[in-house]
């Protein structure tokens, strides 16, 4: 698996910043000729992460989110989505549907949407250090245009 | 954002362009004032116009469904565009029977 394209991609955790970062996400894997169905799904788990980078790991300061996504000669798309936020005690049950710690309206669906939107996605994090989120998604058709 | 209509007892709000944690808070806002003021007997959420919805669209359903509750009222999601229906199904809100 060689990587053939890569960009990285930092900005602070406002939330006018969410459909910044999943625009620019999927204009980066456009090369790769995906299908509606595929961007969609991609430009959906983006935003979920990147959501709960400023709702949750910045509640009540700005701080600045990491993206990197790389492409490699085998169609597959990987997103890395880091903060250096407040941290997750339990990941397992963060990511159990319809978990929430907040009281605002949420429902508790954003891992479960990156879960069932991408082929799988990993969570690291450590409390008060901050949280990555690696999602993949391999691409049907195509193959990379190299230039 | 969001465009509201009263008729017939029946409140339309009509949402536009992409719904996320950002701009949730602004259409949550318009359809709970209009919601209080005409304590309609339906609300009628019209998704035709959205291009895009995460987990903060699915939160904005649900939220609207305890408030119309509140008031006796009944809701009802119309007109889901077909891109949107991965993240409606994954929800669980046709559950509700509030999908039309
Ligand atoms: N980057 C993060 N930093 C700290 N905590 C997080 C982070 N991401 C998620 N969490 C925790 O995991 C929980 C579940 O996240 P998930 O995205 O599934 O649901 P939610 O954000 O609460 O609701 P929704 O995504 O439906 O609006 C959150 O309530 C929060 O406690
Ligand atoms: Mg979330």
């Amino acid at each position: 698996m060689n990587i053939v394209n890569e960009m990285n991609l930092n900005f602070k955790s406002r939330s006018s910043n969410e459909s910044f970062a999943r625009a620019t996400v999927s204009a980066f894997v456009l090369c790769l000729d995906p299908t509606i169905a595929e961007l969609s799904d991609i430009k959906t788990a983006v935003s979920e992460a990147v959501t709960n980078c400023i709702v949750h790991a910045y509640p009540d300061t700005i701080g600045t989110i990491y993206i990197n996504v790389k492409i490699t000669d085998s169609n597959k798309i990987i997103i890395k989505i880091r903060d250096t936020g407040i941290g997750i005690k339990n990941i397992k049950q963060a990511m159990e549907p319809l978990f929430t710690t907040s009281s605002d309206e949420r429902a508790g669906l954003g891992f479960a949407v990156m879960q069932s939107f991408m082929d799988n996605i990993k969570v690291r994090s450590k409390e008060n250090k901050g949280t990555t989120v690696t999602m993949e998604k391999t691409l049907y058709r195509t193959s990379y245009d190299k230039r | 954002m969001v465009e509201t209509k009263f008729s017939d007892n029946v409140l339309t709000a009509k949402l536009y362009g992409e719904i996320d944690h950002h701009k949730a808070p602004a259409i949550r806002q318009k359809i709970d004032g209009q919601t209080e003021n005409l304590r309609p007997k339906e609300l009628h959420l019209d998704f035709s116009g959205v291009s895009f919805m995460d987990s903060s669209g699915i939160g904005l359903i649900m939220g609207r469904y305890r408030q119309v509750s509140l008031i006796g009222g009944k809701l009802k999601v119309i007109n889901v565009p077909k891109n949107l229906q991965k993240i409606i199904s994954l929800s669980g809100i046709d559950s509700l029977g509030v999908l039309k």
